[in-house]
């Protein structure tokens, strides 16, 4: 059969739809369509979101990196005593707006510990892609009352993802210019997506002094939705200078994040 | 719609599927990285993590 012959064949196959059905067909195949673009979206949110984070993320933490100049990565065989020392109270680390100021290290997460930048603000534009948000309206890292950051628990880098993994006594650090703070974790609960109360300088107590820095995160719960917040509470109970090095649990986690 | 499109593609028939293809994919890549972000302002399914704010 030669290729004009096939051609005409088409063409008279086409001819017998009437035009009735070529409309039913058009919609169905607009549907169809329509059908593949949710799905890709759902694929987009819980897939391609991550890598876009985590490109986003690298950016932030390495120009951080840089400011905060030569890291002091200490030997692997450091004296204990050395490592015990008590460097006193925590210095307030003041926070720009719109700054990314610190590194949060979780030793206790993942296969080998993760960390994340943190930055001022918890507008879409820093969560979605730069990893944690602090809530301006709360305090400073050091300072007395309650340092409050949000995060993603899935798509976006899933940032928070093992937040529900916190055991007693597991440690988070954050690094900022100032030096370590080291929280450990102590209480979690699960509250209402309103429920601001858990923001106030002592959760959910109003007007009352704070006497002690906590850490609180806030993140989605259950996984895949958002109808409830998790919050996980954290108390500073270390402090350590930049140059005497990382707590020795988080020295592998930074000189990664650091190199 | 789509195939008219393929009838209408230049070639041979596995020239057209080639097209094809790539057409598919430059689409796929258009919505993942233009129309997805803009789309996520607006519905997301699963991106709510903060609290006591009525901003999101």
């Amino acid at each position: 059969m030669n290729r004009a012959a096939t051609a005409t064949g088409r063409r008279a196959v086409r001819r017998r739809q009437s035009a009735g059905s070529r409309v039913v067909g058009f919609f169905g195949e607009l549907l169809i369509t329509l059908g593949i673009v949710l799905m890709l979206y759902v694929a987009w949110e819980l897939w391609w979101t991550n890598i876009d984070s985590a490109n986003a993320q690298n950016e932030v933490t390495s120009n951080l990196v840089q400011e905060l100049g030569d890291v002091v990565i200490p030997e692997a065989d450091h004296p204990q005593a050395e490592e015990e020392k008590d460097y006193g109270p925590a210095p307030i680390t003041k926070i720009g707006p719109g700054e990314t100021f610190g590194i949060m290290y979780f030793p206790s997460w993942g296969s080998s510990g993760i960390y994340h930048p943190v930055t001022e603000g918890v507008e879409d534009a820093v969560i979605d892609n730069l990893g944690i948000g602090h809530y301006p309206t709360t305090q400073q890292p050091g300072e007395k009352g309650n340092f409050a950051v949000a995060a993603h628990r899935q798509t976006h880098g899933q940032v928070f993802w093992d937040i529900d993994k916190l055991h007693e006594g597991d440690k988070i650090y954050l690094q900022t210019k100032k030096g370590y703070y080291t929280y450990t974790w102590y209480d979690t609960e699960i509250v209402e997506p309103s429920n601001g109360e858990v923001l106030l300088p002592v959760p959910h107590q109003w007007g009352m002094k704070p006497t002690e820095s906590i850490l609180t995160m806030t993140t989605c719960h259950p996984k895949y939705t958002t109808r409830q917040r998790m919050i996980a509470y954290s108390k500073l109970t270390d402090w350590r200078p930049l140059d005497a090095g990382p707590p020795s649990e988080i020295r592998d986690l930074v000189a990664k994040a650091t190199s | 719609m789509y195939s008219w499109i393929f009838r209408n593609l230049p070639g041979p028939l596995w020239l057209r599927i080639i097209e094809a293809l790539i057409l598919i994919a430059a689409v796929v890549l258009l919505l993942m990285m233009y129309a997805f972000p803009w789309l996520n302002q607006y519905i997301s399914p699963f991106t709510d993590s903060t609290i006591g704010q009525s901003t999101q």
